[in-house]
């Protein structure tokens, strides 16, 4: 029994792997993991995102126009008028410039994202974190309640809340509380759902049983082991959601229930404002909001897939390796018992 | 067979295999040369990672995609007539192979087999696959024979029953019975009775050695377990590091290894018998104890006092509810060592998990340092809970993937108040990892940053921080290799000694069990059947399941296991006859 098994050949152990600070950020790390096309995808996501997110911060300062200018020392701009050196987008109907709204409504767009994942990513972690760690009643009346919410159309919902906020027609802020709102209510069961059958999992695991038979609370089990091992899907349902946010944002201007011209710029509202331009052979007022919003979304989307390609080890591709190539790994024995003078060493 | 050469059944040639993985690649298996004759059991043995199960699973090409092959697997047919290189063919050749000329037994039988179907179909599925044109009464009859032949009653009415109506062992044969049905020149068993009870594992062994006597099938069996491999191999092929270290056949290689590693091995292993000295001495010493403080007028409580322990689960509306303890009755002293033995299902780990206040007791009365557990109250059981300690089964499972090392055997202070934070703990959690022999550095790790039997030494440095009087150690040793689990017990030994806790240790291995405690108590489908020191339940056990249960585990040594066969057909001819036990 006083046996110490030594490996009998040389082994090289695995070189280890740490990556820096940099490394370890969510979507970074991704990148660092990612090969090939999939790699392809996240980087072309990346970059549509951050065209996206650097337009709408310096859109001041790109932007030829304010979104609600209609006239320049030179007069007013007009009504429709075809892309030329002054307006390289045209005009929309009512006189704006759409290269400028374009740009500007990056803006309306990133606030609304940002709006609307924060107010429900924190209700929805909180829920699903007591609702999955007690069970009981509480957890069946919030899972009805989820599911009902479930149950509405989430355009139906935008537009009933912004009646409610701004009486349908509002400025840029109540515009923005409209849509982000609206697209909370329907968000919170997402992240609820998500964050309670993690926690539904973990409740199980060992190690929450191992604090439980140390006489931790509730409280301290929740916020110290359940919740940072719960919340690792929630970057690839952020992306998800921000595009469907935008979708949502774009379709209560489309309708009608968007934010005056005056207030903000919003590409739905151009789209809606355009229709009647498209069988007149106007294109370029439809074009480009549209094109923005299929981007903006496409970017979103292609990050959010990869991410969610890539946690998967069994979705994620890895390069080819040559025949006889790689380090044996040190995985059979457990190292040998370190010495008591190895100990003290080390612990000098 | 007609030729006077024999091919063997399957060549292994310089075999090597690299994965590609996140860290880049990782070589599996470095040149790797095997043969396997016919009717031959070739067993190989090695710990995780020592790729094992990679080589052998090459024979079926069922590596994954990131897997790149070298060298070459010769494999012939059943007849002897056609060989083929299985690193070049492709996916349809491959398709045909297997099945047809080898094929894989696996590890857990109740996920091997689909609920949906019906263990026929399951069966007739590898028929159609091969053969497109048989009916569907014609499969259906195959079926019939192969299940009687792997020996499972009533063939005729069992054929249409699903997975769920049969028992673990019995869904193993019904494994078995499916990759036999093709009659291929050779099975690839995967650890194939890991997850089996010890008494079912010795039927399973019994119906893989008719295999090879009755079908001439060879076998190449993977496993870690040297008890199965005496019991079943006929050579022995000792893999580690992805290199075969030793290649003998099973009797040299068990009297006389050579190589270092596969003494070491061997060595690992624990027998019946070798913590008697041990066990012994502790008593005499826990005597001594007892009486110099009776003599200073101390009378000592138990640590745990049970008495017609009743535990239930509940059943479903309108049905019983399952009693998974029955009137059980035992105490653990102070300073003593119980071990709690018994198969999966006989309320070994439920008992455990009520000592330890994470199930609650319906009947009877459980006694944990005076506090009685029937009417549980976690507010008031909680101050004592710092004197439990608990080591689970999973090392990797139980620590939090996200917390340091330290800061998880810190949660016990900083629980119980003894440490403002983990950094304040910091101190004391050196301690206790040296304690453990571990590097104090080590502390900084997370938890996957250690190996398995590191963890396991870090989990007892959690479990004894607040210096408990009873640590509950749940299997602590059953998911660690054999050279691991030897150290981990050895270590687990030392600190009981310098600390003095009394242990409620719980394992399905009677060998571990005996090395370590003083006491021995058997369950069998929730009750007590026999309770004493190792040496009377060992050596002179009493009670017909416990006989049963010491003459299944294989032990290994080849010629003491053919022994040890005989006793056990007479044991188990008896408890047929008398099931009562």
């Amino acid at each position: 029994m006083t046996t110490e098994l030594v490996p009998t050949g040389h082994v090289a152990a695995l070189p280890p792997t740490k990556p820096g600070f940099f490394g370890r950020l969510p979507v970074l790390k991704q990148l660092r993991q990612s090969v090939g096309l999939q790699r392809g995808m996240l980087v072309a996501g990346l970059v549509i995102t951050a065209i996206f997110v650097l337009v709408a911060i310096f859109a001041p300062l790109i932007a030829p126009y304010g979104f609600s200018q209609l006239r320049d020392d030179a007069g007013a701009f007009g009504a429709q008028q075809p892309p030329s050196a002054a307006h390289i987008m045209g005009t929309t109907v009512g006189g704006y410039d759409v290269y400028s709204r374009v740009l500007w409504g990056a803006q309306t767009a990133v606030l609304v994202i940002i709006m609307a994942v924060v107010f429900s990513i924190f209700a929805g972690i909180l829920l699903g974190l007591v609702s999955g760690y007690l069970g009981g009643w509480l957890d069946r009346v919030l899972v009805v309640i989820g599911d009902a919410i479930y149950a509405f159309p989430s355009l139906l919902l935008a537009i009933v809340l912004s009646i409610v906020i701004s009486g349908g027609q509002s400025s840029l802020w109540g515009g923005i509380m409209a849509a982000a709102l609206s697209i909370t209510v329907v968000f919170i069961p997402q992240y609820y759902r998500v964050i309670r059958a993690e926690t539904i999992r973990i409740k199980a695991e060992p190690y929450v049983e191992s604090a439980k038979m140390l006489g931790a609370g509730a409280p301290r089990i929740m916020f110290r082991h359940v919740l940072r091992n719960a919340t690792r899907t929630l970057p690839i349902i952020f992306t998800l959601n921000s595009s469907e946010a935008l979708l949502t944002l774009a379709g209560l201007g489309f309708l009608g229930f968007g934010i005056e011209p005056t207030a903000a710029a919003e590409w739905g509202y151009d789209l809606n404002k355009a229709l009647s331009d498209v069988t007149s052979g106007i294109w370029w007022t439809a074009l480009y909001p549209g094109l923005a919003i299929v981007l903006a979304v496409l970017g979103i989307t292609l990050v959010g897939e990869s991410l969610n390609d890539l946690a998967d080890p069994r979705l994620r591709g890895r390069k080819r390796v040559k025949q006889k190539e790689g380090t044996m790994s040190l995985t059979s024995v457990d190292k040998p018992l370190p010495s008591e003078t190895e100990i003290l060493e080390e612990n000098a | 067979m007609s030729t006077d050469v024999v091919t063997p059944v399957v060549q292994i040639d310089d075999l090597s295999i690299s994965f590609a993985t996140d860290a880049g690649a990782v070589k599996a298996v470095a040149g790797v040369t095997l043969t396997v004759n016919r009717g031959e059991v070739l067993a190989i043995v090695g710990e995780s990672g020592s790729g094992k199960t990679v080589t052998a699973k090459s024979i079926l090409g069922l590596l994954p995609e990131t897997a790149t092959l070298g060298g070459a697997v010769l494999l012939s047919n059943r007849a002897g007539t056609a060989t083929r290189d299985i690193v070049t063919l492709d996916k349809k050749q491959l398709r045909a192979v297997r099945g047809a000329d080898v094929s894989m037994v696996f590890q857990e039988p109740s996920t091997a087999l689909n609920p949906v179907y019906t263990v026929g179909w399951q069966i007739a599925e590898g028929l159609r696959a091969h053969n497109a044109k048989l009916t569907r009464s014609e499969a259906k009859r195959q079926a019939i024979d192969i299940l009687r032949k792997v020996g499972i009653p009533d063939p005729e009415v069992r054929v249409d029953y699903y997975p769920h109506q049969f028992s673990g062992g019995q869904k193993q044969r019904v494994v078995i019975a499916s990759a036999l049905v093709l009659n291929p020149g050779l099975i690839v068993a995967d650890e194939p009775t890991t997850a089996l009870d010890v008494t079912v594992q010795a039927e399973i062994l019994d119906l893989l050695r008719r295999l090879r006597d009755e079908f001439g099938t060879a076998i190449v069996l993977i496993t870690h377990n040297m008890g199965v491999v005496a019991d079943l191999a006929d050579r022995v092929a000792v893999m580690y590091q992805g290199v075969v270290v030793e290649e003998a056949d099973a009797a040299t290689l068990f009297s006389a290894p050579q190589n270092d590693y596969t003494k070491k091995l061997l060595d690992a292993v624990p027998r019946i018998g070798q913590g008697r000295v041990r066990t012994v001495e502790r008593a005499a010493e826990r005597e001594r104890m007892r009486v110099s403080r009776a003599s200073e007028g101390h009378v000592d409580a138990p640590v745990v006092e049970a008495t017609d322990l009743v535990i239930e689960y509940p059943g479903r509306l309108g049905r019983k509810g399952f009693r998974a303890v029955d009137e059980v009755s035992f105490r653990i002293a102070q300073g003593e060592v119980l071990g709690l033995v018994g198969e999966s299902g006989s309320g070994k780990t439920t008992i455990g998990r009520a000592i330890g206040g994470l199930t609650r007791i319906t009947g009877g009365s459980l006694k944990v340092l005076d506090f009685e557990m029937n009417g549980f109250s976690e507010r008031r059981f909680k101050p004592l809970r710092a004197d439990i300690g608990f080591v689970f089964q999973d090392p990797a499972a139980s620590f939090n993937p996200l917390l340091t090392i330290a800061d998880a055997v810190a949660e016990p202070l900083v629980i119980h108040g003894r440490a403002k934070n983990p950094e304040a703990a910091r101190k004391r959690v050196d301690e206790l990892l040296e304690a453990v022999q571990l590097p104090k550095s080590y502390g900084d790790r997370f938890p996957h940053e250690l190996s398995g039997g590191q963890r396991q030494r870090a989990s007892l440095a959690r479990g004894l921080a607040l210096e408990p009087k009873l640590l509950i150690a749940d299997e602590p040793t059953s998911a660690l290799d054999v050279s691991v689990q030897a150290r981990v017990l050895e270590l687990f030994a030392e600190l009981q000694l310098e600390f003095g806790f009394a242990a409620l240790f719980i394992s399905h291995d009677l060998a571990v069990v005996d090395l370590l405690a003083d006491r021995i108590a058997v369950l069998y489908h929730g009750a007590l059947v026999e309770e004493g020191t190792g040496e009377e339940v060992l050596e002179h056990p009493q009670n017909p399941y416990t006989r049963r249960l010491l003459a299944s585990l294989p032990v290994p040594d080849p010629a003491e296991q053919a022994a040890r066969r005989g006793l056990l057909a007479s044991l188990q001819e008896n408890s047929r006859a008398n099931p009562a036990g």
